[in-house]
């Protein structure tokens, strides 16, 4: 009984994971950058969805579609003023504006709301009590790993259906061919961007109402972690990411449950080195054979 | 195949046990290189399939074939890119089973690529020192404090870059950064590069892809000249076909990753299939 | 590179230019802060500054000469920070030189640094690109971790170490003898570190670290490493031994940033493993790649620059941070731009640039 609950709350993690790793690996699928603000666009969809309730007194459905739209707008604008003219640059150059990116969020934020935490309330509240109370679960749990579920449902769908998704995949592969095809690489990769900030401000106020303290950089961790899903799932594949993300949830909640709670991050990062060195391309990912 | 042959007479070729052929004065020396039923299949396609060749000592050979036939795929298994699923290659007499790519090339197997692949940060100089590396040793601590062997041996270094490079006249470019040179200079300094590593099998693949003709006639009496002078063999790839009947001495035609006909330039531009396959659609075009 | 011509040769001529130039510098630091010119908070920039200056050069050795992005390099100065530490204080009654102290720690630091780095390498050097950098990301955070939960204690019968995985043990299960006193104490890391960097001790690490990476490159592993960078088919296919030079170029950057660890350590009273984390190694590359990849001397100038500037800044402690953040954005745009590119190229007269930097 234990051991479930210990699944159902790594399951829940797992599924924050797995929607900010969803939105790393695209932006990685199509833009061939590692971008380091994702995390703090978390970090904003909590305070967005936070001041909605605590300050303007909005109900909490509201809070949860305006923390979306501001972000997937801040996700526009950051790809249109930061990565775009560095399109054609290293990859390092972006990583370090990425980088920039991510300092300048964090700063930003606590210039505006201070850098002590903020207690988040969480935007669905209560317990399932199952088994005649020996395991209680959590309502954010529950629709965390659902709506997790929902959103790759639906993106898979989107990217194999719809004619954005097909741009997508097309300029992931060949931008210039994509270009060549009459596609517009340039907004297929600000939707993109759009789309993974959208599900990182989802993913912000999931997390938030799972721990729920809230401070400027309270989205790093996760941010890092994601990656590490997005990694271990195999970088650029939208399955991989759900996966790579379940899977570092699980592991790192039965790590604290049962080997240390000091070394439950450094078991999640052991893993990916592991599976790395088994399936250098993670688990999902696409085997490239070098042409000589 | 008119413009070859001035300053350089191919020789006669003989025939060698195991229906090969080598040039006369390389008959009783260990042949440079022995392929026997090499082959290797990326899936279900063999991309090279029962593949036999012998190349004399000093012998320069061609290795022709439509596009796709799987000649480059012969290179990569000859220096271990890929590890062949079937059959054996033997250098100088020595077996290369189980040997790496940096193994091989110190068994005396170097090669040019039909993409050039130079160290392109690196000078031109250094790029000629890359293939010293294996002569001229010195230990990374000798180096950092630059002990006595440093001077001695990157001295030692200098000098035979130099001396490599003037095969093409190449020395007041040392300094240059490898990008910086002109396409056709830096086909030419792959083989150098190659030649510095001290081979006795030189590979090069389509030397002069992307040559003038001009440059074509010098690229083919420095191949020659670079032969008689290291008494190395040459293996290459090439689709310009005078370069080929004009210095080749023995050559072999693949299709389809298969051996469609070997023998002298004479054989091969008389040989049917051949025509059929390759020469004829060629003079069409 | 005959001996004769050995000062025509350009690039040596500019590594003895760069020498001179941080000669130059710290003999005028010096006076500056003797004859108090420098305040004391200035004054206490100048190790740390030194300390950046040599990781990020070994960091630079490793993105910039290997071409391998490394995330964690952080870790490896964590590894010499905590050696450098637990050695200092382990034989300061047995060798009361502070100085002689330092240079223990330093090397020790630095080797157990490389060590470490030799290990990690193992497993990270096979890997390529965004993958590659990942891992060095997860062994960093491993490296953090693991030093969180040491609790290093010495007495007369020599060092006591107790790993605390669990969270609750403390300094008193140690077992130490009367006398003895505790290093390291787990998440609180090392306290009451008697401080034996100098000025002058960071400013020869980083001429011994500058000497060893421009001799490093100009050597023939160096080239063999820059050859595998540039072009990794062709390295193998030219003889090159791409695992072992692959692996000399990371112990070696490894070795260098412990050793400006073990400066940084023994430069506080106090420091914690956390210090040590994702953001000190982003830190670190931020130094590199503004400073330009493989390039030394650039190194030199982002790194101070870049750390002392915002010190300086601290009287607009808040915004420093967020100017910061806009000036890494705005650089980084202009100078990678092909547009902004071109704009400077006609402003600014022509290089000859076709011979090697």
């Amino acid at each position: 009984m234990v051991f479930l609950s210990y699944l159902i709350s790594g399951l829940s993690l797992g599924s924050v994971y797995a929607i900010i790793a969803l939105g790393y690996t695209m932006v990685y699928g199509i833009a061939k950058m590692l971008n380091f603000a994702h995390g703090d666009v978390i970090m904003v969809g909590g305070y967005v969805s936070f001041l909605t309730m605590n300050s303007l007194g909005l109900p909490s459905w509201l809070a949860v579609i305006l923390a979306v739209v501001v972000c997937t707008v801040l996700g526009i604008v950051i790809e249109g003023l930061a990565y775009k003219p560095l399109r054609s640059a290293s990859s390092l150059a972006v990583l370090i504006t990425a980088i920039g990116v991510s300092y300048f969020l964090q700063n930003a934020a606590q210039l505006l709301f201070g850098a002590n935490p903020v207690v988040y309330i969480p935007v669905i509240s209560g317990t399932i009590s199952l088994f005649d109370g020996q395991l209680n679960i959590s309502v954010v749990s529950v629709v965390t790993i659902a709506v997790c579920i929902v959103i790759m449902i639906c993106l898979s769908a989107f990217i194999s259906k719809s004619k954005m998704g097909k741009a997508m995949r097309a300029c992931s592969e060949d931008k210039s061919a994509a270009r060549l095809m009459g596609i517009n690489v340039n907004k297929t990769i600000s939707v993109t961007f759009a789309i993974g900030s959208a599900l990182a401000a989802i993913a912000g106020v999931l997390l938030c109402s799972s721990y729920p303290t809230l401070m400027p950089t309270t989205g790093s961790m996760p941010g890092i972690k994601a990656f590490t899903a997005a990694v271990f799932g195999g970088i650029g594949s939208v399955p991989g990411a759900f996966i790579g993300g379940l899977l570092l949830g699980i592991i790192e909640s039965m790590a604290k449950a049962y080997v240390s709670t000091n070394l439950a991050n450094s078991i999640v990062f052991a893993v990916l080195i592991i599976v790395l060195l088994v399936r250098p391309v993670g688990i999902l990912g696409k085997k490239v054979r070098e042409k000589v | 195949m008119a413009y070859a042959s001035e300053k350089y007479k191919q020789r006669t070729m003989v025939p060698y046990p195991s229906d090969a052929i080598v040039p006369e004065v390389d008959l009783g020396k260990t042949p440079a290189l022995e392929c026997r039923h090499l082959g290797i299949q990326f899936g279900g396609l063999k991309a090279v399939d029962d593949f036999n060749i012998t190349v004399g000592k000093t012998e320069i050979a061609g290795l022709i074939g439509p596009n796709g036939a799987g000649k480059t795929t012969v290179f990569n298994l000859l220096t271990k890119v890929y590890q062949p699923t079937t059959g054996m290659i033997m250098v100088n007499g020595m077996d290369t089973a189980g040997k790496s790519t940096i193994q091989v090339n110190q068994m005396g197997v170097a090669r040019t690529f039909q993409n050039i692949r130079l160290f392109n940060q690196l000078s031109v100089e250094d790029n000629v020192k890359i293939g010293l590396q294996n002569q001229m040793k010195y230990s990374t601590l000798e180096g950092i404090l630059r002990l006595p062997r440093y001077w001695s041996q990157e001295k030692k270094m200098h000098e035979r870059a130099m001396e490599l490079l003037s095969i093409f006249d190449m020395q007041d470019k040392a300094d240059w950064k490898a990008d910086a040179l002109p396409y056709g200079a830096q086909r030419r300094l792959e083989i150098v590069r190659a030649l510095a590593s001290n081979p006795k099998l030189l590979l090069l693949d389509e030397p002069a892809a992307g040559m003038n003709p001009n440059e074509t006639r010098d690229l083919m009496e420095t191949i020659g000249k670079i032969r008689d002078e290291f008494q190395i063999a040459i293996l290459l790839i090439e689709h310009d076909m005078k370069l080929v009947m004009g210095i080749c001495e023995g050559i072999c035609v693949l299709n389809f990753g298969k051996v469609i006909a070997k023998g002298t330039p004479e054989d091969i531009q008389n040989n049917p299939e051949v025509i059929e396959a390759y020469l004829g659609k060629n003079e069409e075009g | 590179m005959k001996k004769k011509s050995f000062f025509a040769d350009r690039t040596t001529r500019r590594d003895f230019m760069t020498y001179a130039i941080v000669i130059i510098c710290f003999i005028a630091l010096s006076l500056l802060a003797s004859n108090k010119v420098l305040g004391r908070a200035q004054i206490g920039l100048l190790v740390p500054v030194c300390c950046w200056i040599v990781a990020a050069l070994g960091l630079n050795l490793c993105v910039g000469v290997l071409g391998e992005l490394s995330l964690g390099h952080a870790g490896f100065m964590s590894v010499g920070c905590f050696t450098g530490i637990t050695v200092s204080e382990a034989v300061s009654n047995a060798i009361p030189d502070p100085t002689l102290r330092l240079i223990m720690a330093v090397i020790i630091g630095a080797v157990f640094a490389g060590i470490v780095g030799f290990l990690v390498g193992i497993p990270v050097l096979r890997l390529k690109g965004d993958y590659l950098a990942i891992v060095t990301l997860a062994f960093g955070e491993i490296i953090k971790d693991i030093v969180n939960c040491l609790i290093i204690g010495v007495d007369e019968k020599g060092l006591h170490i107790i790993f605390n995985a669990s969270g609750t043990k403390s300094a008193s299960d140690l077992g130490l003898a009367e006398g003895g006193k505790t290093i390291i104490q787990g998440a609180q890391g090392a306290v009451g570190t008697t401080t034996i960097s100098t000025f002058l001790g960071g400013f020869v690490l980083v001429m011994i670290a500058l000497i060893i990476v421009l001799n490093f490159v100009k050597s023939r592993s160096g080239r063999a490493v820059m050859a595998i960078r540039d072009n990794r088919i062709a390295a193998e296919a030219s003889g090159v031994n791409v695992t072992r030079y692959k692996m000399i170029a990371f112990t070696l950057s490894a070795a260098i940033a412990g050793a400006a660890g073990v400066l940084y350590g023994l430069n506080f009273s106090s420091i914690v493993a956390t210090k040590f984390n994702f953001n000190t190694s982003i830190l670190i590359l931020v130094y590199v790649v503004l400073g330009g990849l493989g390039k030394m001397q650039g190194t030199l100038i982002a790194a101070t620059v870049l750390y002392v500037l915002p010190e300086l800044l601290r009287a607009f402690s808040d915004y420093r941070m967020l100017v910061y953040a806009i000036v890494l954005i705005i650089v980084m745009i202009t100078t990678n731009n092909q547009q902004m590119k071109n704009l400077f190229l006609k402003i600014i007269p022509k290089r000859k640039n076709k011979e090697v930097q």
